[in-house]
């Protein structure tokens, strides 16, 4: 089994609230995240797929065409924009990184399973380069 | 839902490796520059790697904040501008990557929920690092 990993940026603005909690609460435990104007970051998005290399293009996926599929699922939706107000998937769920690269695999994973050889294995996602997030498709 | 959260954090440190019980002669072959007696350092970066459940309260398998408190005070603050040597834990084991690699898997993880922590990563330098993961 050989993973294949291709990585692309995305810059975009998030806070963090929970409705359902006071502002004192939502600033303690988010602190300067819970800054209502926002802030934002340079994320990298890597999306790590599965699968044995085609016996004919010695391919897993094609990297440009999984470049493609980064780009028209995740980074069009994600890129330049309020993560909070312009992506449906945070309207009612924290844009933390976990969420994001959860997001970003449910994105993914329809597409990339659909070609019957490489399955979507690890999406991990970079607020910045110490921190870090990633989803497994696990339950 | 299970997710990952990590964080790479930064220490500067010194160290030598060198093994009472052996000669000078078989720790000069075993460990080549690394044996220079009065020792040598580098910016290790350590990177935690923790696992759970995504709270649908907070969107977070762990606030930062709780980790930071964690490897902060009890990896980066003992660690940092330091001589591992010198270090309780190295008196009796040499302070190779692969050894702090365990002992800040072993802190970490006493520190943690039972089963939280999937792994440490400590890079030496850019072109070398380790990982310890739960046995």
């Amino acid at each position: 089994m050989i993973f294949l990993t291709r990585r692309a940026t995305f810059a975009a603005a998030h806070y963090y609230w929970n409705d359902g909690w006071s502002e004192e609460k939502n600033r303690e435990i988010f602190g300067k995240c819970a800054n209502r104007n926002g802030h934002g970051h340079n994320y990298t998005l890597e999306v790590t797929v599965a699968g044995e290399p085609n016996a004919v293009t010695g391919f897993v996926v094609d990297l440009k065409w999984l470049k493609d599929v980064m780009e028209r699922e995740v980074l069009a939706a994600f890129d330049h924009r309020h993560l909070n107000h312009e992506v449906p998937e945070f309207a009612k769920t924290v844009p933390t990184t976990e969420n994001i690269a959860i997001a970003a695999w449910r994105r993914l994973e329809p597409t990339i399973n659909s070609t019957g050889g490489a399955k979507l294995s690890r999406v991990r996602v970079y607020e910045t380069p110490e921190i870090f997030a990633e989803y497994r498709g696990e339950a | 839902m299970k997710a990952y959260f990590g964080r790479r954090y930064m220490l500067s440190a010194s160290h030598r490796l060198h093994v009472d019980a052996m000669s000078d002669e078989e720790n000069r072959a075993a460990y080549g520059k690394c044996n220079n007696p009065h020792g040598h350092g580098h910016n290790y970066t350590i990177e935690v790697l923790v696992g759970g459940a995504v709270d649908p309260e907070t969107g977070m398998v762990m606030n930062l904040t709780d980790l930071d408190a964690v490897v902060q005070t009890k990896v980066v603050e003992r660690f940092d501008h330091m001589n591992l040597n010198h270090d309780p834990m190295f008196l009796n084991q040499v302070p190779t990557t692969e050894n702090l690699c365990k002992e800040v898997f072993r802190i970490v993880s006493g520190e943690l929920p039972a089963g939280m922590l999937e792994y440490v990563r400590v890079e030496e330098t850019e072109n070398n690092f380790f990982e310890c993961y739960a046995a």
